[in-house]
């Protein structure tokens, strides 16, 4: 237990780092180390498979397509970076304490919680229940991606006949 | 009494408050179009931990781990579009300010 508590102290920390950073591609690597502690946590708590696809898709494809937007834009110069990390600092200094306080009283309001959790173990094969019980949820998934690829295809041909 | 699986919920949760606090305060206060994104992602984040939690306490991995799966790639589309609509935007205004894109042409 106190492994997954430094586990997500420091995903806390990695999260905040996303908002500290002048720089987006730290921003961005950072996020990407965000990801590698719920990658963690994930194997944790007994689910592999959904760590596996965190670990691959978030920190991994995420990140680049993060960084390779950031290579298209215009990078700033030193005066900018420094101007923008005073009014980052001015703009982001309560934000730790705000998240330290919501995090202690929520911690505060549930602590005298008791709810009366299930026993039954159901269906335990994640295969199963992605194919047999949650067709719906696959042809919504299949319909996003299709919508998906029909927005990059738009994007991309816009930008070809410039 | 609280239970094993209770205990691992009370740990939880304020964790995963303070990672969606951090999210939307990040999405509220930028206003950078990429920066908004990875407030977004904190925020997608936050709940992927949260279904994986509820799923683990109720003893119904299989589910939690389905419905994060389809979470994750849907999460991935919703990035790459938009990450392509903000190069356009780039590309039009030469800017990734929010402010920048106010004046609509119809």
């Amino acid at each position: 237990m106190s492994l997954i508590l430094i586990i997500l102290i420091i995903l806390i920390v990695t999260a905040m780092m996303v908002v500290f950073s002048s720089k987006l591609i730290i921003g961005a690597i950072s996020l990407a180390l965000t990801s590698i502690m719920i990658t963690i946590l994930m194997f944790q708590l007994n689910s592999p498979l959904a760590a596996v696809f965190e670990l691959s898709i978030c920190a991994g494809l995420i990140t680049v397509i993060f960084i390779t937007t950031i290579s298209f834009v215009k990078p700033a110069t030193e005066e900018e970076l420094i101007v923008s990390r005073k009014r980052r600092l001015k703009k982001y200094i309560y934000l730790p304490v705000l998240v330290a306080i919501a995090g202690y009283l929520v911690s505060l309001a549930i602590r005298p919680l008791s709810l009366k959790l299930p026993e039954i173990i159901q269906e335990t094969n994640v295969r199963n229940v992605l194919w047999n019980l949650r067709q719906v949820d696959l042809l919504g998934q299949a319909i996003v991606l299709l919508i998906g690829v029909f927005g990059i295809v738009v994007l991309f041909k816009e930008g070809r006949k410039k | 009494m609280s239970t094993p699986n209770m205990e691992v919920l009370k740990i939880f949760i304020p964790f995963i408050v303070m990672l969606i606090i951090i999210g939307f305060y990040y999405v509220l206060m930028t206003k950078n179009l990429i920066r908004i994104l990875l407030g977004l992602e904190i925020i997608t984040k936050a709940a992927i931990l949260a279904i994986i939690v509820a799923g683990y306490v109720t003893n119904n991995m299989a589910m939690a781990q389905s419905l994060v799966i389809i979470i994750i790639i849907i999460e991935v589309f919703v990035i790459a579009v938009a990450a392509g609509v903000i190069i356009h935007i780039y590309k039009q205004t030469g800017s990734v300010d929010v402010r920048s894109i106010r004046n609509l042409k119809g």
